[in-house]
């Protein structure tokens, strides 16, 4: 399988002057529809990895190809494009837009990228509710939602524009162990049913053990890269 | 700018009492614009209107013992070439005593062209009893010299002018021009009646003239203009006076109250545009979050500003109907239930639409303005400090 994301020589320093350096080149690459999970440390530099692999954060030294295009000599704007539409995001605290509501939530990064909303796009939005069993629900405002459900919108939502590659950093952090392993189901269910990329990042050890691949991040280096052999 | 603007339409929506609050917040401000911007403009008007809005606005006298006997050929002449002036009207004015019995009084015998005159006067709604003179010898007094004279309608007087004789006069009116001076010393009569009391011919001393309405104000320059035209001419020069030079504490008082206006006003807008810049920071604060996780899906910077923008136009706009609505309201209550004893409202409001309009379009103006920082604050933001700070 070709490469969707690789990260090459990646250092990040904090702070210009009392200097933190939190990654220690980096080198890492993700194949196209692999399930991989990050584990690590809090201050170990996870968080900050996915940041980076999520073009939210620019690294001080190294390159990150996403889907063939070294991102260092992208502007902001294309950057924002790629972001729209290459990767899904998946955070621990759901972060939908409490004005809006779940179909609009999910709409949401269809409606960033400028095109018209056809029945088609309409329809596969519904969809996506509707895999994450929360059609009954879709016109409820994201406030008036339980945690498990809001956490479900922000999965259909990372899936609307069909990205190559979801990063979820603690998607089940704050959820309980039924709803945890739901929404576990839920990630495997897409990565077969698309072929999507996830790059996850957990603490939860259960998690992580299912991913094909694991790899552990220790004071911003990578101490461990399983990958297993079934995957 | 269409997701934008449906962006931006939902914020406020979510937050309904705060942006009700900010719109009746700029709706004050507005309409406080609006309000006092009539009643001064008002307050004006009818100030000047009052003043010399019945008299001559600029006048061209000759020099005293001297006539014009050219009177019409000036006038017609000044018509073609002089624009600014509404209407020019002959007046010739004698001085003396008037005679009842064995009273006296003195009196200004002031001849005019009745058609020309009206328009400068209105001479019709000031008489309070008979009417205007129409023939030669028929004047028509100031009610003051109803009491001075001990006299009525169609009594006859005597109007002796020193050094030139007498003539006999009818009175077949009063008027009330509302000014004391005026009405103890006018006697209003026509051009031949004058003339021939002078014992002179078909001349005049002087041509008043009125002022277009909206130039009132440049009558120094029309004046200069008329003059030139004498110049021009080499008619040798009569004085050409205009209502500006001879009223300049009026126009001092004017100035000073447009002044004092605009302080107003701009003070107003200030506080206006500090309140809407101040709770669109705050609303970046709130909606930093949703920023984030707009930019965290790829919104574009510009639209991420947008937002912003959109919401300072929305909550401009809909403040300054309100404003404009509330405004003319306070307006129009204060012309209806503010009046004087014979219904005439207290202070005359001046409504002019483009003052108003401008007063709206100064508003969305300020608002989108006071947006300029918080929409600049969001296309900043950093999702990783959005997502960190949560």
């Amino acid at each position: 399988m070709p490469n969707v994301m690789e990260l090459k020589e990646i250092t990040k320093i904090y702070g210009t002057k009392i200097q933190t350096q939190v990654l220690f080149g980096i080198n890492l690459a993700f194949e196209e529809g692999s399930f991989n999970s990050i584990i690590g440390q809090s201050g170990s530099g996870k968080s900050t990895l996915l940041n980076i692999l999520g073009s939210l954060d620019r690294p001080t030294a190294g390159d990150i190809i996403i889907n063939g295009k070294n991102t260092k000599s992208l502007s902001s704007k294309e950057l924002s494009d790629l972001r729209n539409e290459s990767i899904g995001f998946i955070f621990q605290f759901h972060y939908l837009l409490p004005e809006f509501t779940a179909l609009e939530n999910v709409l949401m990064p269809y409606r960033i990228s400028k095109k018209p909303i056809t029945k088609e796009v309409l329809d596969y939005a519904n969809e996506l509710l509707d895999i994450v069993g929360l059609t009954k629900v879709k016109n409820n405002l994201a406030i008036n939602m339980s945690g498990g459900q809001q956490q479900r919108v922000a999965i259909a939502r990372s899936l609307m524009n069909n990205p190559k590659i979801i990063l979820a950093d603690e998607p089940t952090g704050n959820l309980d162990s039924d709803s945890t392993e739901q929404v576990y189901e839920l990630l495997r269910k897409i990565n077969h049913q698309f072929g999507t990329t996830f790059i996850i990042i957990t603490h939860d050890r259960h998690i992580a053990e299912k991913a094909d691949r694991i790899v552990e991040i220790k004071d911003g280096r990578i101490n461990l890269d399983i990958t297993k052999a079934n995957a | 700018m269409k997701l934008a603007f449906s962006i931006a339409v939902r914020f406020l929506k979510s937050g309904k009492i705060q942006t009700w609050f900010i719109i009746l917040g700029i709706a004050i401000g507005v309409s406080v614009q609006v309000f006092i911007g009539s009643l001064i403009s008002g307050l004006q008007k009818s100030l000047v209107d009052k003043t010399i809005g019945n008299s001559s606005q600029i006048t061209i006298t000759v020099p005293s013992g001297e006539y014009m006997d050219d009177y019409s050929q000036i006038i017609s002449n000044l018509s073609s070439n002089v624009e600014g002036i509404e209407v020019y009207t002959p007046t010739i004015t004698a001085r003396g005593t008037l005679l009842e019995g064995t009273d006296t009084s003195p009196v200004v015998m002031r001849g005019f062209t009745f058609e020309t005159a009206n328009q400068i006067y209105n001479f019709e709604e000031k008489i309070t009893e008979g009417r205007m003179p129409n023939s030669i010898n028929e004047i028509v007094l100031g009610i003051g010299f109803k009491e001075s004279l001990n006299i009525e309608l169609n009594d006859q007087l005597t109007f002796d002018v020193p050094t030139i004789g007498t003539t006999n006069v009818i009175v077949v009116g009063f008027f009330d021009f509302k000014v004391q001076a005026i009405n103890t010393a006018w006697a209003i009569t026509t051009l031949n009646t004058v003339q021939t009391a002078l014992g002179v011919g078909d001349v005049v001393d002087s041509i008043e003239s009125q002022i277009e309405d909206g130039l009132i104000f440049d009558a120094v320059e029309i004046a200069a203009l008329v003059q030139t035209q004498f110049v021009n001419n080499g008619e040798g020069s009569p004085e050409v006076s205009n209502w500006i030079d001879n009223n300049e504490e009026l126009l001092s008082g004017l100035q000073g109250q447009s002044i004092s206006s605009i302080m107003i006003q701009v003070f107003v807008m200030i506080s206006v545009v500090l309140a809407i810049a101040s709770v669109l920071a705050i609303i970046v604060m709130q909606k930093s979050r949703q920023i984030g996780i707009l930019k965290a899906m790829g919104i574009q910077n510009l639209d991420a500003s947008l937002i912003f923008l959109f919401e300072g136009l929305i909550l401009g706009l809909l403040g300054a109907i309100f404003g404009v609505a509330l405004g003319l309201g306070l307006s129009y209550s204060f012309t209806t239930f503010a009046l004087k004893a014979d219904g005439t409202p207290v202070v005359p409001l001046f409504i002019d639409p483009g003052f108003i309009a401008l007063s709206a379009a100064i508003a969305v103006t300020a608002a989108l303005g006071a947006s300029l920082i918080p929409a600049r604050k969001s296309s900043k933001l950093s999702v990783i400090e959005v997502i960190r700070n949560a």
